[in-house]
């Protein structure tokens, strides 16, 4: 981040304090000015925070040094065309009372204070419909609050019938109770899921339905929340990394790669240029998996199963490739802070060539069968149109907000890991309909493919770790060689990295969209809080923007194509 | 033109148990459901495809209507949210039927001890074979359904196995 920026900001605000954090700017305000810069951001033409990124809060009762409010919370913007990154954060005088909402600001703060709201109990005054949202309605109290302890479960007994939420969703839409009354237009209530073959995973949709046609929908997700952030805050930050494995589980790596990037941007290591190279070739590779995962399930939902032959037998191919390298198929845990848990092993590139010649074919037969096919074009084209102001207001990234014609990807626009000396080209849609979010994942499995056979070609050899005693594990010929290595050893697992006292926001491009990591440390080898922004959650949060007016089948192969994971979801 | 079975049996009777000959049915003709909400479904998805191909052992209907299904595959973490729907579903599936928790999360909680997450959907509903592992390989959920189609065969069809069972949301 340049000091410009800086500068800027602090020029237009004069009151806030603002200070450089890694890539971002964290502007400091008093609540009551909270309504005002955040408007500011998001308006003026120097700024033009379009991106609404992520929402989260600290809780800072346990926290070495004390605070003068308990409860902070932290908005996270971006204007992706000028990469400029900026945290807003406020103090909480209480919490009850709450702070003023940014719904109208952003669509995005819609599903992103009510997560808030749920896991820490802050209030956010004006907001239109603040629920719960991970964890269940029959819940008391709020998990991520420090004096919550971990192991409490609460039993839920009955599932929410959100009947007033479809209801308020409707008025929202101008179907009022006398159009409902009216005989010839009687509205149809739907439920799907969250066990149900097309939410593929749990979530639940419930729409309101005038014969086909979708006139409102309301969506709840949180079935697969399993407190990966509370549990982050009682491991050290290598015990994370099979965590990150379980988020978007169709690419693990992905995750893996992300969380020790973040992590290490903050202690400003450099990992090695072996390191580097293989993390893009394994992102690449995964990323290609994951949207293979995703086309293949979304052509079964369109009825075409020959597809999901074509693409998941490729896909369960790699894993021999995989399960040689990490020892799993599908959960990697594959990288470590400062570098990788292994060097590939002997003649991975040509294993490696195998595959990606099996999955061009995969993608190559079924693109035969796909690219003119008439049933494919009239089911997706024009279907579930989101505009591209649209696509940024509710927070997607990734293929999904490519798909409406904006060319934002963090390899070209905050390029990491030498993205930029690749060459690749970043596929944009021009309609935003399923169509395009549908062949956006085909393009760009094949431009993963290209970054792959570059980096093949340019890999170095050298080490994967860094030299440094506080961050990498000794070689075990020390371990069991002298008591320094031991020592060593055994400070390293049970303390863990200690990683600076502070608070960083770091993301990364992953299959789905950006996927960022916002952490509070204190100081000590275990993060004091770890908030992953996690990209289908924005995008799921516009689906009942994307379907109402289109079909309720039209709905289903939408779901399909946004790629929406449970863990990532709902972590 | 008989074939198969009937063609060298001819007009011959056969005595048998009744127990026998229904458990052989039931045993090569289960249908599964497939509650699948996290990382194990995907590991399930393998094992229905071509490589592991479920059905060598006759369970490849898989159905996702409880109505139609004798095998509750239960793949992936079950959160306190979650629980009474999965208990829902057992409840619509009509007898006979077994369930199988595959992974560590539908066994036991998993890596997940914390304040969402059902450590163990045999805290729900009563479970016959459990599959370890995070995920498990397709293999050791093949293996899981030979144990099942076991056990069936020593079964006694007049039993109501699981009268007795009391969950938590009981
Ligand atoms: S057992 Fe492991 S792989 Fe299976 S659902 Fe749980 S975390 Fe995922």
């Amino acid at each position: 981040m340049n000091t410009t920026a800086l500068e800027n900001l602090q020029a237009a605000f004069p009151d806030a304090t603002c200070k450089v954090v890694l890539n971002s700017v964290v502007v400091e305000v008093q609540p009551e000015n909270l309504e005002n810069t955040l408007g500011r951001l998001k308006n003026e033409q120097d700024f033009n925070c379009g991106l609404l990124v992520d929402i989260t809060a600290i809780d800072y009762l346990e926290y070495p040094q004390q605070q003068e409010r308990r409860f902070h919370v932290v908005y996270t913007l971006r204007n992706w065309k000028t990469n400029l990154l900026v945290q807003v954060r406020t103090p909480v005088t209480d919490a009850e009372e709450g702070i003023p909402t940014a719904t109208h600001l952003w669509e995005s703060a819609n599903w992103g204070e009510r997560e808030v709201y749920d896991q820490y109990g802050i209030h956010f005054q004006g907001h239109p419909d603040l629920r719960r949202i991970l964890n269940h309605w029959q819940f008391e109290g709020h998990p991520l609050r420090k004096d919550y302890p971990i192991e409490k479960g609460q039993i839920c007994f009955d599932t929410d019938r959100m009947e007033n939420a479809i209801r308020a969703r409707l008025v929202k839409n101008g179907v009022d109770e006398t159009t409902m009354k009216d005989i010839n237009t009687e509205v149809m209530f739907l439920n799907i899921g969250p066990s149900h073959p097309a939410t593929h995973g749990a979530i639940r949709l419930l729409v309101a339905l005038d014969g086909e046609t979708i006139l409102a929908n309301v969506n709840e997700v949180g079935y697969l929340h399993r407190g990966f952030e509370k549990t982050a805050e009682q491991r050290t930050y290598n015990q994370i990394v099979p965590l990150t494995d379980r988020l978007n589980y169709c690419s693990s790596m992905m995750n893996n790669i992300a969380y020790v990037k973040a992590v290490e941007s903050w202690l400003g290591i450099e990992i090695t240029e072996r390191a580097k190279f293989m993390r893009v070739v394994l992102s690449e590779f995964y990323r290609v998996l994951d949207h293979m995962v995703c086309l293949a399930a979304a052509l079964v939902d369109m009825g075409g199963l020959t597809n999901y032959w074509y693409l998941y037998n490729e896909k369960e191919a790699a894993y021999d490739f995989i399960s040689r390298l990490t020892g799993a198929r599908l959960t990697s845990s594959f990288t470590r802070v400062g570098g990788m848990y292994r060097d590939f092993y002997d003649g991975w590139q040509d294993d490696l060539e195998a595959h990606i010649r099996g999955l061009e074919k995969g993608m190559g037969d079924t693109l035969k069968l796909v690219d003119t096919n008439r049933i494919v074009h009239e089911r997706t084209q024009g279907v579930c149109v989101i505009s591209a102001e649209s696509a940024l207001s509710y927070g997607m990234t990734g293929p999904t907000l490519r798909a409406s014609g904006v060319p934002y990807d963090l390899r070209k626009d905050a390029p990491y890991y030498n993205y930029d000396s690749f060459d690749f080209a970043v596929p944009v849609g021009s309609n935003g309909d399923i169509y395009d979010r549908f062949m956006i994942r085909f393009y760009e499995m094949f431009e993963s493919i290209k970054i792959i056979r570059q980096a093949l070609k340019d890999i170095p050899e050298g080490p994967i770790n860094v030299v440094d005693s506080q961050i990498s594990l000794p070689p075990k010929k020390q371990v069991y060689g002298n008591i320094e290595g031991l020592a060593n050893h055994f400070k390293l697992i049970f303390e863990g990295v200690k990683v600076p006292q502070g608070e960083w926001y770091d993301s990364f491009e992953a299959a789905n969209g950006e996927l960022g990591f916002h952490f509070v440390s204190d100081g000590s080898g275990t993060p004091y809080k770890l908030k992953v922004r996690p990209p289908c959650f924005y995008t799921m949060g516009a689906f009942a923007k994307m379907v109402e007016g289109n079909m309720i089948a039209d709905a289903v192969i939408n779901l399909s194509c946004i790629n929406i994971i449970g863990g990532e979801l709902d972590r | 033109m008989a074939l198969g079975l009937e063609a060298s049996l001819g007009d011959t009777v056969i005595t048998t148990k009744l127990n026998k000959i229904v458990n052989w049915g039931r045993q090569y003709s289960l249908w599964p459901f497939v509650y699948g909400t996290a990382c194990c479904a995907i590991e399930f998805m393998s094992t229905a495809a071509s490589q592991y191909d479920i059905s060598r052992w006759g369970a490849e209907v898989v159905r996702f209507s409880p109505r139609q299904a004798d095998l509750l595959l239960v793949c992936g973490t079950i959160s306190y949210k979650q629980a009474p729907v999965l208990k829902r579903i057992y409840e619509q599936m009509p007898d006979p039927k077994w369930v199988v928790a595959m992974g560590a999360c539908a066994s036991s909680g998993g890596i997940y001890d914390n304040y969402c997450t059902v450590q163990g959907i045999d805290t729900i509903i009563p479970v016959d074979i459990y599959i370890s592992g995070c995920p498990p390989r397709p293999e050791a959920v093949l293996d899981a359904l030979i144990k099942i189609q076991e056990q069936i065969k020593g079964e006694s069809i007049l039993e109501d196995r699981h009268k007795d069972f009391k969950g938590i949301l009981d």
